[in-house]
């Protein structure tokens, strides 16, 4: 069977799951995000923490919770890694470098997962469950709540609250991630992952030879690694390593799980909005990039140009026998489209072009489906620009739901649409434009010379500003430079936009629903969803052109 | 003062938060699906390979059949070339991250070509990709039938094996796509060097 059949059969299976699952999910998870009935561990957890359930917070008082919770994550995370020659199940190993130790507690928790790291020779078990693990249901919470909040804006009338950010992060993990993360984990183990907190075990081959074999547990985390859109490896090679993924359909099952929420979330935003077919236009802007998105690179993969990938008769330097060209890109694509991160092949080793899309994935903003939570509240920002557009064109008064976009709330979506293109940018161009650290970048962090070596360092900033953590994995980031820089990027790539997102929320819900009339626009029909597929190319993609002519344009053209 | 003692409270509401979470997430979770992996402890421990109770790797992680200074051993199946470590160091686990255009990975390749085709005794043109790339993990525990097949000359000259013989072994362990058309076609090196080495010369 030729690769074309390969991904029209895979690429339909994940359809199918993924369209039974979204009704369910969707559904369950705005009936989470909206019941007022706490359950019996949650009250307990409440007053533990000190949190008056019932009671709501504005938008700026919803944000500074946030940020708060965040910050003490970042404080924790660094804390732990720092201290880990005291902690037990740590392999014997120093505590983390104070640079690394800031940018891995800052990529985990803005969802990044970006690692300057190799895992196996810096992190022992007990940070990677009790520091980064812990993380990796956090930062996902949060991103849901952000989504959610913005959703309640839209869908309450005259209301000076949009929830209580602690509620909705505790419903968020207990609720949603980590029930899932447990059956998710128990397949997991079945199939294959491994799940032990045995120290490496040395053996010898059956040709004398010494070999090592790692323990950790890994099923845990890979779990939540995938479902909360989170993508940091418990291995260097990521979803590559086989105990991280041992077989061809555990790949697809990954891909399942890191979609399942993004894709649901639709759903949720329909029902909580009161319009199903406001969710399924969603969907349908989501769907149709990430298929398209896929298939492009499948193609690229398949044909495989380029000089090595023709000299060895096909692209699989840096992707595994197992999954093959289709299993690899379809993870490519679903993770970088998303903000896991995650890569069962190197995507330094695909095609130019290749490598250029998974960049161009996710400088189209993540929103296709985008991360957990941060997918749909990216999106619903792009929608909000589309219809202002829209209006402009026609000359209709813009709204959105039934909320009028004044000059406040396009600001807002003006200006969150230009936030990462300006660090991704800027980080870049510092790379290269400061002597000094020009001098590091190119002599100590490029794996790769010319403008391969540029799209490595191109790769990272936007990695990190959009808060994905990928990477062209060849770069050696742990510099002073790339440790602070996109440290910083990564930290204002996640909490500048849900700035904005919140004041949005916050206005929206003070609002209160205008009639539908005769003038409105609906943005339920194919004619908004070719809108808003228009406004993400031209406002994301086309940002971007310039630079990715000068990396993976230039060398995939050549 | 009232909003500074807000902010104050908010952060003792986060600390007691991650606290908690820690506890939870942290410690109680990882524990718990470690007490169910007890139910499947083969997988859960990396699916040892055990001969006479001693272990010679996992069926899930590739290792390299060469000498020690990295030559190929003849007389067992080739793994795919490997960037972990100095090979197939699983505590290294790792790709060559060298893009397409790479004059290193462009050299690595004719290096490769030439050496198979020359211990191989095949045409270099009909070698496939596997065999000339390194994989993702550096672990690739697989090649694929193509490339099992292309060995079989060469391990059965060397071993003074009817090559029918080796031939019918190689087919009887490649594992086909799931479902027909989940993955790719694969063959476990080190499975079928176990079961090679049972083969009477």
């Amino acid at each position: 069977m030729n690769n074309t059949w390969l991904f029209i059969l895979q690429i339909l299976t994940l359809i199918v799951v993924l369209g039974l699952i979204y009704r369910p999910l969707g559904d369950y998870m705005a009936h989470v995000y909206t019941t007022e009935k706490n359950l019996r561990v949650e009250r307990g957890f409440y007053r533990l923490i000190g949190v008056d359930s019932a009671s709501e917070q504005t938008w700026p008082v919803y944000l500074r919770s946030l940020l708060a919770f965040s910050l003490i994550g970042v404080l924790f995370v660094y804390l732990i890694q720092r201290i880990q020659e005291w902690l037990p199940l740590s392999l014997g190993l120093p505590p983390v470098e104070q640079g690394l130790a800031w940018n891995t507690a800052i990529s985990f928790v803005t969802n990044t997962n970006w690692q300057s790291y190799s895992p196996e020779l810096t992190m022992g078990y007990a940070v990677q469950i009790a520091g980064l693990a812990v993380q990796n249901f956090a930062s996902a919470a949060v991103g849901i709540a952000v989504a959610i909040a913005l959703v309640r804006g839209l869908s309450r009338r005259k209301s000076l609250t949009i929830g209580n950010f602690w509620v909705d992060v505790t419903r968020g993990i207990l609720r949603i991630l980590l029930p899932l993360s447990i059956v998710a984990a128990v397949i997991l183990i079945v199939s294959g992952v491994i799940q032990n907190f045995n120290p490496f075990e040395h053996y010898t081959t059956i040709t004398g030879a010494n070999g090592v074999i790692p323990g950790g547990p890994v099923a845990s985390q890979e779990a939540i690694k995938e479902i909360g859109t989170n993508g940091g490896g418990f291995f260097n090679a990521n979803s590559a390593h086989p105990f991280e993924n041992p077989l061809p359909w555990t790949s697809l099952f990954e891909i399942v799980l890191m979609l399942a929420i993004p894709f649901a979330l639709p759903r949720t935003f329909g029902r909580m909005v009161g319009d199903n077919r406001q969710g399924y236009a969603v969907l349908s802007v989501m769907g149709l990039f990430w298929i398209a998105s896929a298939a492009l690179l499948t193609w690229l993969e398949s044909v495989g140009s380029g000089t090595a990938s023709q000299l060895a008769g096909g692209a699989m330097e840096g992707k595994e026998v197992r999954f093959g060209i289709v299993g690899s890109t379809l993870f490519g694509t679903s993770s970088t489209l998303t903000s896991t991160g995650a890569v069962n092949s190197m995507h330094d080793s695909f095609t130019s072009l290749g490598g250029g899309l998974a960049i161009l994935n996710m400088m189209l903003g993540e929103v296709a489906p985008g991360g957990v939570g941060s997918g749909l509240y990216g999106i619903l920002m792009v929608a909000v620009v589309a219809v202002f557009v829209a209006g402009l064109m026609v000359g209709r008064t813009p709204e959105y739901l039934g909320k009028k976009l004044g000059a406040r709330e396009i600001k807002l979506a003006s200006i969150y649409i230009l936030i990462t293109p300006t660090i991704v940018l800027l980080g870049t161009a510092l790379s290269f434009a400061i002597p000094a650290v020009e001098a590091s970048v190119t002599g100590t962090s490029m794996a790769n010379t010319g403008l391969h070596g540029y799209s490595e360092v191109l790769y990272a900033f936007t990695s990190a500003g959009n808060n994905n953590g990928s990477a062209f994995a060849g770069l050696t980031a742990s510099t002073p430079w790339f440790d602070t820089a996109l440290g910083v990027a990564m930290l204002l790539g996640r909490f500048l936009p849900i700035v904005f997102v919140l004041a949005l929320a916050g206005s929206f819900g003070a609002q209160d629903r205008v009639p539908v009339t005769a003038g409105t626009l609906p943005t339920h029909r194919p004619q908004f969803i070719g809108l808003l597929i228009g406004t993400i190319i031209i406002v994301s993609a086309l940002t971007y052109l310039p630079v990715l002519a000068l990396g993976p344009l230039a060398e995939g053209l050549k | 003062m009232s909003s500074l003692r807000g902010t104050t409270r908010q952060y003792w509401v986060a600390i007691r938060t991650m606290i908690i979470f820690t506890v939870v997430l942290g410690i109680a979770y990882p524990l718990v699906i470690t007490g169910i992996g007890l139910l499947a402890p083969s997988q859960a421990n990396g699916s040892l390979i055990k001969i006479g109770g001693k272990t010679v790797g996992s069926a899930l992680i590739g290792q390299s059949f060469t000498d020690a200074k990295g030559n190929a051993l003849a007389q067992w199946f080739q793994s795919r070339p490997s960037a972990a470590g100095t090979g197939y160091d699983a505590g290294a686990s790792s790709g060559s991250n060298q893009g397409t255009e790479s004059q290193t990975l462009i050299k690595a390749i004719k290096d490769r070509k030439a050496a198979i085709a020359a211990s191989d005794n095949v045409d270099p043109a009909s070698i496939p990709p596997d065999a000339l790339t390194a994989s993702a993990s550096g672990l690739d525990p697989d090649i694929s039938p193509t490339y099992a097949l292309e060995q079989v000359d060469r391990v059965a000259t060397t071993r003074h094996l009817p090559t029918a013989e080796v031939t019918a072994l190689v087919n009887s362990f490649i594992v086909g796509r799931e479902l027909g058309y989940i993955g790719d076609p694969t063959v476990n090196v080190l499975e079928l060097n176990i079961a090679l080495s049972k083969l009477k010369g």
